[in-house]
């Protein structure tokens, strides 16, 4: 009997990893994407922020959680375009820039959540459907865990394939590789190395908008202030752990969302621990990988160094 | 600026460091833009505003340092930028294919599907020289491309430019090496200080005509000095074996010692260990085994601030290691010794001192700068190169290690930076000189150590010194 | 005389683009105001009126500056280094925690010891926190600014653990608090019927202090080496990974005691989630000071000064405090990009003044 449970647990905790891992994988896509063109982004917390924000505002607005969805996505394309110029056309530190965007968003978006949403008392637009793919939805473990999911997780799951296609196997990836290793080689190739690395930007805002869809439109249903809570930068640690591909994001994603879900389970499992301490568990996670006690990763050889055009 | 390529010719474009040979080439390449002036190309006026307009018109460009991507494959960098492609994801396989084809037409062996970082400096060269190829280019310029091959290499590259002449294609070869310059090329330009300067066949001309052409007066091809009187060994280095950044064996059991009073200079092309056993001695990487003796004493495990009590040290990289450009000339000429006495009582820097020191210094070595607080980033790269060397003796060293002492550095200075490393011999500073432009070392050294792959292939004194010798001892083929 | 004009003019010069920078950001975040259906003129007068013209306004608005001061040294400091101490607010509360521990567990002694006992555990709390991020990065590289984050979240959850019905915590509170630290604790006021305490005096003192640390002292100028150049430093015989460690050991010294004083001065007992940003805050005061000791203090006056109005701003004319942000994140943006400013404003072409961060190698971001 006990046997039984602690199955059905382990498939919870599966499917519950699985979930929480979403918005990592998404925005440590975007990072990938990002750095591999050569452009550090920290900023990924505060494009989360915009876009469940953003999101949530015009799904509330329209009724419509689709229409949420998309502003999600554009908004944090926009969001990330302003790293962009800050980082490409200005060359500011791109740490600054980053840290700025995530402190213009929090500002923003706590601005605009009186106004927009605290005042408001209408109802809310729910949460994203959940959708069981047929036949699959049944098989036993893998059926709950990977085919009973929402949209974003879903969009998450095919993104990973699709952003590693096109980062190994498409021009657009060769050349985004190039201009991450080597921009003056890009450019003297005829590769314009501004344009490319817009573009990565640009992508990884939206893919972080998307990952910030997570938290409003999927997984609460409404907008809390700080509602992204460090995601943004464990996602930065998931990328570094994964070396800067996307199945290493995905699986390194895995590993800290398991470890917040396993935190918070810990108490069911008669684990004495205060819960403020099992919380800090991805926290603490995420800094032993950043120091690279579990191998040091190389970065694109040129990431965080703006390049000049002579 | 006047400057006529035909086509089935090499032409080759000389001048010294800063002479304006690689600007000239960058504007033809879209790298660069022109202020004034216009490019005609097979007849007519063009404007060229990128390299893909240049590459359009079938004009190639090798650069000195490298644009390859070394992560990627051959192929991948061959083809970056013309990738051939359906739906926007790429066919690698033609692409390989291609490349083999190509390298087979033109004797440029390479195998495609070999990461670059993997291959040596000479086929690296090779693989540039297929990009140009792949885009169609009928002009093909080559910047200093000799630099980092050994003789034998360099052979190779005369023999595919040949062959790409005989194809009716245009070369321009841009260097500052006199003898090259007679062999290969069917014209040659002289640029000095952003001019044209001459344009002659070299049957119509000779080195000496030459050099005199590229500097304007004559050069002094060899430093005068007197006699070494070697002293007592001062520098000793031990089975040495040192891994580089990607642990490979950069350095593998080298023995070497330098004695009071003599130069030993370190011939060998870059890449073959030079700079980690540079670094190995001075600290700045530890060495997997072997022994490093600083007067007398084992300092194999030492910091680098230990060894500089006896040692000084002229960086192979100004910009990068030599000096703080953002400091001022006085902060960069204390950088080891800010802590010391006189500049330093206990934490408190004594700034009194550091600024006559640097004045007397500044005015010792002519560095050409109007305060002392004046920041290092806007001096020229001779002055800088001043700073460093000066720095670098003041602290009255046992031993000097001068890695590439005069790279990027106008003649007047070299003279000037080779006059005092001789002086400094000759007051008893044993001097370990690494240079890959063997004029240098063949000039300065009292002794000659080859450098090839790691190891000391042999060290030659008097008139063992001589340049075929080396040549053929720096390619590993004697 | 004219030595005395040429400095006073050099001096302005320095800070034209940073005050343009001000004026820019308060236009952008009016703008942003004014998208959101409020009247940014109300809002900028609640504001002022909030700062300087209520009662206690003005000293209030001291007291709101005393930890600026401190996080704004702490993080210029950090900068001059080439490190980024995001993690000064996580330092902060380690630091508070310490200060109100010995502010309230020891009876008995008079205030001379007291207070500086307090003080130094403050110091020591904030020190020893940010050493954690400073030796993962000495010795393998890991990037502060990740590292210093998560530290920050950690922080967070090591007080709430603490305070809200642990071991620190009051057990005859209704909100979860520590106990009142003793009255031996508490930093004398300077203005009577007022608050404003002693951390003032300290925090002005700490400029000086730390100016000389960094312009005169071997350590200083060791510090600035290895940020504005690591290779060649170490070249010279420095040791990048001890000046890293220290320059966090002095980092967060300075932001443990910012943490301590807010205790002892202010609130004189901490509640488990005491700190309303001033992480980020410092940062953009740094910034805007452009690194320089002197420079902080006007800084962290007008970030003290919005800090300190945005509560009645938000009362009077319903703009959320967190407007302070917007103007910050702005400012932020025209500090770091002064070509922007140039721009706008058409001044002349300056020497270009060197960013605050050199570009890191080896770092794992």
């Amino acid at each position: 009997m006990t046997e039984f449970f602690q199955r059905a647990d382990l498939v919870g905790l599966a499917a519950a990893t699985l979930l929480a891992a979403t918005p990592l994988v998404l925005a440590a896509l975007g990072g990938t994407l990002s750095e591999r063109s050569g452009v550090v982004n920290i900023a990924l917390e505060g494009i989360m922020l915009t876009g469940a924000f953003m999101g949530y505002v015009a799904a509330l607005a329209t009724h419509n959680l689709w229409f949420g969805v998309g502003v999600a996505v554009l908004s944090g394309a926009l969001i990330a375009a302003l790293h962009g110029v800050l980082a490409i056309e200005f060359q500011v530190d791109q740490i600054v820039s980053g840290t700025v965007i995530n402190i213009l968003a929090v500002g923003i978006t706590g601005v605009y959540y009186r106004t927009f949403i605290q005042q408001q008392n209408v109802a809310g637009p729910g949460t994203l459907p959940t959708w069981k793919i047929p036949f699959l939805a049944n098989l036993p473990i893998l059926g709950p865990i990977f085919f009973q999911n929402q949209f974003v997780t879903y969009a998450m799951i095919v993104l990973v394939v699709a952003v590693h296609l096109l980062l190994f196997r498409s021009v657009w990836g060769l050349r985004t590789r190039a201009c991450g290793e080597h921009p003056l080689a890009a450019e003297t190739a005829g590769i314009s190395v501004r344009f490319m690395r817009y573009g990565n930007v640009i992508l990884s805002g939206a893919l972080g908008g998307l990952g910030g869809a997570y938290f409003s439109l999927q997984q609460v249903g409404n907008f809390l202030p700080n509602m992204t809570g460090g995601k943004g930068f464990i996602a930065l640690a998931a990328m570094i752990f994964g070396k800067w591909t996307p199945f290493g994001a995905f699986l390194a994603s895995l590993l800290f969302a398991a470890s917040d879900a396993l935190g918070s389970r810990l108490q069911f499992y008669g684990i004495k621990i205060p819960y403020q301490i099992t919380s800090t568990l991805p926290y603490v996670l995420t800094i032993i990988v950043v120091a690279g006690a579990v191998g040091r990763a190389i970065a694109p050889a040129a990431v965080g160094r703006p390049y000049k055009k002579s | 600026m006047d400057l006529v390529v035909e086509w089935g010719e090499v032409h080759a474009l000389l001048g010294e460091n800063g002479a304006g040979k690689s600007t000239l080439m960058n504007v033809v390449y879209g790298l660069s833009h022109p202020d004034s002036g216009e490019i005609v190309y097979d007849g007519e006026p063009v404007v060229i505003r990128r390299p893909e307009d240049a590459i359009r018109r079938g004009i190639g460009m090798v650069h000195q340092h490298f644009m390859l991507i070394p992560p990627l494959t051959v192929a991948e960098n061959v083809v970056l930028g013309h990738e051939s492609a359906r739906l926007g994801m790429m066919d690698l396989g033609a692409a390989s294919r291609m490349v083999r084809e190509l390298s087979q037409r033109y004797g440029l062996e390479v195998d495609p599907e070999a990461r670059v970082l993997d291959l040596s400096v000479g086929l690296q060269q090779r693989v540039e020289i297929l990009k140009a190829l792949y885009r169609g280019a009928r002009l093909l310029i080559l910047d200093e491309p000799t630099a980092v091959l050994t003789p034998q290499e360099i052979e190779r590259l005369f023999e595919i430019v040949n062959n790409l002449k005989a194809e009716g294609k245009a070369v321009i070869f841009i260097t500052h090496k006199l003898a090259e310059v007679m062999r290969i090329a069917d014209q040659i330009t002289v640029m000095r200080r952003g001019k044209v300067v001459a344009t002659k066949a070299p049957g119509e001309t000779s080195p000496p005509d030459l050099a005199r052409l590229m500097v304007g007066r004559p050069v002094l091809l060899r430093v005068e000095k007197g006699p070494a009187h070697p002293g007592e060994v001062l520098l000793e280095v031990d089975g040495l074996t040192v891994e580089d950044d990607h642990h490979h064996m950069a350095v593998d059991g080298v023995a070497l010692a330098v004695r009071a009073g003599e130069i030993l200079g370190v011939a060998g092309v870059e890449g073959n260990g030079q700079t980690e056993l540079v670094e190995a001695i001075v600290g700045l990487r530890p060495a997997r085994a072997g022994r490093v003796t600083i007067a007398g004493r084992d300092m194999t495990h030492a910091t680098t601030h230990r060894r500089l009590h006896d040692l000084s040290h002229i960086p192979a990289d100004r910009q990068q290691m030599g000096v703080i450009l953002d400091m001022s000339v006085a902060d960069n000429l204390v950088l080891p010794t800010y802590d010391r006495a006189p500049f330093a009582r206990g934490l408190v820097r004594v700034l009194d001192a550091i600024r006559s020191f640097a004045a007397r210094t500044i005015k010792t070595y002519d560095i050409r700068v109007e305060r002392p607080e004046q920041r290092t980033g806007s001096l020229s790269g001779g002055n800088q190169q001043k700073v460093v060397v000066a720095r670098e003796l003041a602290t009255d060293p046992k031993i000097l290690i001068a890695a590439q002492p005069t790279r990027g550095v106008d003649v007047g200075s070299i003279e000037f930076i080779h006059r005092r490393i001789v002086d400094q011999r000759d007051r008893g500073l044993a001097v370990l000189l690494v240079s890959s432009e063997l004029d240098e070392v063949l000039s300065l050294s009292d002794r000659v150590a080859v450098i090839y792959r790691g190891r000391i292939a042999a060290v030659l004194e008097g008139d063992q010194i001589e340049r075929e010798r080396i040549g053929l001892l720096m390619a590993g083929a004697a | 005389m004219s030595r005395v004009l040429g400095a006073v003019r050099g001096a302005l010069r320095a800070a034209l683009v940073p005050l343009l920078s001000v004026v820019c950001g308060f236009i952008v975040a009016g703008l942003a105001v004014f998208l959101s259906g409020a009247s940014p003129v109300d809002a900028l007068v609640a504001l002022f009126q909030g700062a300087f013209l209520e009662r206690n306004s003005f000293t209030e608005t001291l007291i709101a500056t005393i930890p600026y001061i401190f996080l704004g040294l702490a993080v210029a400091i950090g900068f001059k280094a080439g490190l980024f101490n995001i993690g000064a607010e996580g330092q902060f509360y380690l630091g508070a925690i310490a200060g109100t521990y010995v502010g309230y567990s020891l009876h008995g002694l008079p205030a001379i010891v007291h207070i500086p006992l307090a003080i130094g555990a403050g110091m020591l709390g904030g020190l020893g926190y940010a050493l954690i991020p400073g030796i993962l990065k000495a010795r393998f590289g890991a990037h502060e600014v990740i590292t210093t984050i998560m530290l920050n979240h950690i922080a967070l959850a090591i007080s709430d653990f603490l305070i809200n019905r642990g071991p620190m915590g009051d057990p005859h509170a209704s909100a979860p608090k520590t106990p009142f630290i003793q009255h031996s604790a508490e930093l004398p006021i300077l203005v009577p019927d007022t608050r404003l305490h002693l951390g003032l005096v300290l925090a002005l003192l700490a400029v000086p202090v730390v100016w000389f640390l960094i312009e005169r002292t071997t350590v200083g100028f060791r510090l600035r080496a290895v940020g504005l150049n690591q290779t060649a430093a170490r070249a010279a015989g420095m040791s990048v990974g001890w000046t890293i460690v220290l320059v966090m050991a002095m980092s967060g010294t300075l932001a443990g005691l910012a943490g301590a004083d807010e205790v002892l001065g202010v609130s004189h007992f901490m509640p488990p989630s005491f700190s309303i940003g001033y992480g980020f805050d410092s940062i953009a005061v740094a910034l805007v000071a452009r690194s320089n000791p002197w420079g902080i203090v006007p800084a962290a006056f007008l970030f003290g000064a919005m800090r300190s109005g945005a509560g009645f701003m938000q009362l009077q004319t319903q703009v959320s405090a967190d407007l302070i942000s917007v103007v910050q994140a702005t400012v932020i943006i025209f500090v770091a990009a002064p070509v922007l400013v140039r721009w706008l404003f058409h001044l002349r072409e300056k020497a270009p003044i060197p960013a605050p961060l050199a570009a890191q190698e080896g770092a794992v971001v």
